[in-house]
């Protein structure tokens, strides 16, 4: 049912519109704008009453004035999906940008999701390997995980992304992942970077991509990843496939959300987002996992940009309050020359000792992962300390950590954009460059382990 | 004005009608749908609604029936084992009806009402019963016998009463003037469940975690608020906790929080051996799971619906722990509704009446005597998440001043991977005082006089680590060397426990002590061997005590303990000779 259409908008303010004298329309109920020059623009219902109905409206308000007719279509924001969408990309409304057809709907989506009800999920427990060892050792992703990436302007999140975007797989399976990529705001540079990445690996074909850019209109940004998700979600829980959802910058998102809290009078919370947006990012993030009965899972790698570089803000405080672990790109790592510049002392993966151990991984998995990570923060530390006291200070214990920080960078972290270490190589090379330690410092280390897996026992 | 009224208008989880007579609290259906709404504003004409389910698509015009009831939990057989959204729906039987997906418009009983319970009846035709007096029991699961109450608001003399097996409508008892009591009673939840009187705590609620227990005990009765930075620890702990605190009953809220979080509880619990009672730790467990995505309204209920559960088995006589994971969103959903209603903001947008409702809640915990003259305890443990992890906000705030207990999560000590992540330097309990006795009793006369020479020890570690900072170690005295030897020995073997270690992640009260009085004994035969002439390295490095720290993670430790401390003083005696 489309209904007739209305002259009545009173007011426009900012992104929204304001308009009274309409039969009763549904609260989240899909708009259409026909503008003067018989232009139409799209919205959304934010409040609905007998007296006023407030649209946000996706495209920006320019040019709408007091005689534009408003349709309301009588539904909410639906997205027709069909296996099709894999290999097509799209605007941030959902509409074809590579030229194709339309997507013909197999079923109609209401894009706000229901949520998962906690009693059906299925606790996530396959390893993914990322090829990545700084990932795949310290900060283990799990099949269905929802782990953000906080990085910083200038800083080569795109990249990771498109590196695991590539690599990732089930250890010991081929089975590909199927992509889904939401772009917010980003500039058509990046996009093209990603797009281009994705064509000259084949992955394209394995893909679905909704794209909003820098000039598309901010408040469409609002649904664009809810797009995404919802593809997501019927490729995974209709079609048994294992998706990844990459989107990027969730910074972008929550903007958008700012400028619509400002232009709705809210009462502003920290930094003058809107109080709300803890549960509206959970809207997203929590569209994450596995669910019994289903073959398919969705795994989240939201990449975000730390106004500031600050993890306080409150958009990656939210996040991390939300995820399950982060992973944190470090401009000073960056700024060495090192990649990929990941610092795993913040970084942190809550799932990780679900996935991993003998059955998955390998039996010293943790050990090894806990040694490394002790090792280097303690070598970490003690260079504030050199600058101050110098190296001479140090005892024997002490020189060989700080040593061995300067190698974890070097040798353990750095690895080029298409090297994709299995986690057998990652764990040797870990044991390798723990050797120059000597054992009796390496107290995380099970004796075992020592004994089977130590360069000087194993030759 | 009738029962039936129409929505004149919908923003977001708050709806307006308009022609409904309704009182503050009623519960209404909303729109063609009926989904559940509560009353929670009156303006002359109009009864503002939050609704408990998602509202998009509905539209004004469509009807609105007030059920004038309050909002309500049902009470009774069953609880036990269950897991709930907000509202008391049980999960399972959503799952039934919907599938994997939350669709609304669903009502579920919140249990059984077919099942047969076993009741025996404990009082006998004649007596004179009052509110909150037990009439009878049921074995509800392996480990708990749920007590039958008089409602509180009945009294009388029981004209007929019968043993049998019953479901949870049928009446069990007959009052003489005429009232029926059946097993499954109803409480409206923002009301708290009535008691003779308030006792002040004197028994310690031991979790099995050293530095809850031993440095900032939480009596049973009490409340703890346990604020931290995302990461760094609080569902660990307050999973610790519903695992292996004594208390009989846990009631566990997941308010606003993660998904995954409750798979893994409801994955893990029925495999867990409660070392209280070495039974399934499902049995004694009540779950309330509204997670971050699912509607705001039935989270800012979720927490009376599970403290009123838990006044329910305190009133059975039982001590009952309630952790809710996360009060910070339970705070949020009070501002999301707030600001719906337009109402004049307080600090960072919160309600102006935040605060009060956050002492209301925690008042809520406490040490009574039943109304059946039995002694019954709610401890509550609020998580809070303050953002950047800074509890200088107003969730945190309003917490600290009314909870005794403070256990402080610290981003620092959690990227150290230090677990738990808790600052001993700024954590308090103010309950020591009262629970010392407890102590002194059933542990050691010394208890308090040790844990004071501990945390005394982490004092001053703090003081000299401000002076290793500018000249490094090596240039302080050695007996302050050892000092700050000892000091992380009670960090590291004592202060730190992993949450998910096979033994260790739970310490008997009793090893805790041995174990302080381990680290005392390090101390002392160390300092005698450095005044005979010892090196400090040597005395450190001593085998013995490498297996005295790992010993924790064997099993048998408490038999063990005393004996590998003896040879640890043994070998430290003998460096001096080695020298
Ligand atoms: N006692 C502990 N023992 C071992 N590991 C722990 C312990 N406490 C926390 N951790 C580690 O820290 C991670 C984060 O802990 P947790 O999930 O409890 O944080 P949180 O404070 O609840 O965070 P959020 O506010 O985001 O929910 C865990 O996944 C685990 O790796
Ligand atoms: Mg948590």
């Amino acid at each position: 049912m489309t209904g007739k259409e209305y002259r009545t908008i009173t007011d426009v303010k900012g992104p929204l519109v304001f308009l009274n004298k309409t039969e009763p329309v549904a609260f989240g109920e899909i708009v259409t704008i026909r503008l003067a020059d018989g232009s139409i623009k799209n919205g959304q219902v934010l409040d609905t009453s007998d007296d006023l109905v407030i649209v946000q409206v996706f495209e920006g308000t320019a040019k709408i004035d007091r005689t534009a007719g408003v349709t309301f279509m009588g539904d909410v924001f639906k997205l027709p999906v069909s296996k099709d969408l894999v290999g097509r990309i799209l605007d941030g409304a959902g509409r074809p940008r590579d030229g194709g057809p339309d997507i013909v709907a197999e079923e109609n989506a209401d894009i706000i999701g229901a949520a998962i009800n906690p009693f059906s999920r299925q606790s996530p427990h396959d390893f993914i390997q990322t090829g990545i060892s700084a990932i795949d050792c310290c900060t283990t992703l799990v099949r269905g995980q929802k782990l953000p990436i906080f990085s910083a302007s200038g800083l080569p999140h795109n990249d990771i992304a498109l590196q695991i975007a590539r690599q990732a797989k089930l250890k010991g399976s081929d089975e590909q992942f199927i992509v889904v990529f939401c772009a917010m705001g980003i500039t058509a540079e990046e996009y093209n970077f990603f797009r281009s990445d994705l064509e000259r690996t084949g992955a394209l074909e394995n893909a679905a991509l909704f794209v909003n850019l820098a000039d598309d209109p901010a408040v469409e940004r609002i649904i664009t990843p809810r797009l995404a998700l919802t593809a997501a979600e019927y490729l995974a829980f209709e079609h048994d496939y294992h998706v990844l959802v990459i989107y990027t910058d969730m910074t972008n998102y929550c903007d958008a959300l700012r400028q619509i809290g400002a232009a709705r009078e809210e009462v502003p919370g920290r930094r003058g987002y809107p109080g709300y947006m803890y549960t509206d990012l959970a809207m997203l993030y929590e569209r994450a996992g596995i669910v019994k009965g289903k073959k398919g899972s969705i795994t989240q790698f939201p990449i975000l940009t730390m106004p500031g570089d600050d993890i306080t803000h409150p958009i990656p405080d939210l996040s991390g309050y939300i995820t399950e672990g982060q992973i944190v790109i470090s401009r000073e790592l960056h700024q060495q020359g090192i990649y990929p510049p990941i610092n795993v002392l913040p970084s942190l993966s809550r799932l990780m000792g679900s996935c991993i151990g003998a059955d998955t991984t390998r039996e010293d998995h943790k050990s090894v992962s806990d040694q490394m990570y002790a090792a280097y923060a303690q070598g970490r530390e003690l260079r504030g300390l050199v600058a101050i006291v110098g190296e001479d200070a140090l005892n024997e214990r002490d020189k060989q950590l700080l040593d061995f920080s300067g190698v974890f960078e070097d040798r353990f972290l750095r690895q080029s954009r298409d090297e994709d270490r299995s986690i057998d190589e990652t764990l040797d090379l870990c044991w390798e460059l723990m050797s120059s330690i000597d054992t009796k410092y390496l107290v995380r280390l099970d004796q075992k382990w020592i004994e089977k897996y130590h360069p000087d026992n194993k030759a | 004005m009738s029962k039936e009224g129409v929505i004149y208008r919908i923003s977001g989880p708050v709806v307006t009608a308009t022609g409904m007579s309704a009182g503050m609290y009623d519960v209404v259906r909303v729109g063609d749908e009926g989904l559940m709404g509560e009353v929670i504003e009156l303006h002359g004409e109009k009864a503002v609604i939050q609704v408990y389910e998602d509202t998009s698509g509905i539209r004004p015009g469509e009807p609105v029936i007030n059920t004038g009831e309050t909002l309500s939990v049902s009470l009774g057989p069953g609880l036990l084992t269950q897991i709930y959204d907000g509202i008391q729906r049980p999960l399972p039987t959503l799952e039934e009806v919907m599938g994997v997906f939350i669709t609304r418009g669903v009502d579920a009983d919140a249990f059984d009402l077919e099942k047969k319970w076993t009741f025996e009846a404990v009082v006998e035709k004649g007596a004179a019963v009052e509110g909150g007096q037990v009439i009878g029991h049921v074995q509800e699961t392996e480990t708990i016998v749920h007590k039958i109450m008089v409602p509180p608001t009945m009294s009388g003399v029981v004209k007929n009463i019968k043993s049998g097996d019953f479901n949870v409508t049928e009446t069990v008892c007959t009052l003489e003037d005429g009232s029926e009591i059946q097993m499954m009673q109803k409480w409206p939840v923002r009301t708290p469940r009535p008691y003779r009187q308030k006792y002040a705590p004197d028994t310690p609620l031991i979790t099995g975690m050293r530095i809850l227990d031993f440095l900032f005990p939480l009596a049973k009765g009490g409340a703890a608020g346990i604020p931290g930075p995302f990461g760094s620890g609080k569902t660990v702990t307050q999973q610790s906790l519903a695992k292996y605190s004594d208390a009989q009953i846990v009631v566990y809220i997941g308010c606003g929080e993660r998904g995954n979080e409750m798979t893994e509880v409801l994955d893990e619990f029925p495999h867990l051996i409660d070392p209280n009672t070495g039974k399934p730790l499902m049995n004694r467990t009540v779950m309330i799971a509204n997670t971050s995505n699912m509607p705001v309204a039935a989270r800012e209920a979720s927490v009376y619906t599970g403290i009123t559960i838990a006044e329910y088995f305190r009133d059975m006589g039982y001590d009952v722990a309630l952790m809710a994971d996360s009060t910070s969103r339970w705070a949020e959903a009070m501002r999301e509704i707030s600001s719906r209603l337009e109402e004049m903001p307080g600090e960072e947008g919160y309600p102006a009446y935040l605060s009060s409702r956050i002492a209301e809640f925690y008042e809520r915990a406490g040490r009574v005597e039943t109304k059946n003259g039995d002694d019954g305890s709610v401890t509550v443990i609020g998580a809070v998440s303050p953002p950047g992890g800074d509890i200088s906000e107003p969730v945190s705030q309003g917490t600290l001043r009314i909870v005794k207990v403070f256990w402080g999560l610290d981003a620092g000590l959690a990227r150290q991977r230090h677990f738990p992540a808790i600052n001993w330097l700024n954590s308090y309990s103010l309950y020591p005082q009262s629970l010392n006795q407890w102590f002194r009793d059933n542990i050691a006369q010394d208890f308090p006089e040790i844990r004071t020479q501990i945390s005394g020890l982490l004092q001053i570690e703090a003081e000299l680590q401000e002076i290793v900072q500018l000249v490094g170690s090596d240039a302080l005295p050695v007996d302050q060397q050892l000092t700050l030897e000892v000091a992380r020995m009670i960090r590291e073997f004592f202060l730190q426990q992993n949450g998910f270690h096979d033994v260790d992640a739970y310490c008997d009260i009793n090893l805790q002590y041995s174990m302080s009085k381990a680290i005392l004994s390090f101390q002392e035969a160390a300092k005698n061997a450095m005044a005979a002439g010892a090196q400090l390295n040597d005395v450190v490095n001593v085998p013995a005590r490498t297996a005295l720290m790992r010993g924790r993670f064997e099993k048998g430790y408490i038999d063990t303990i005393d004996d590998m401390v003896k040879t640890m003083i043994d070998e430290i005696g003998a460096t001096v000779e080695d020298n």
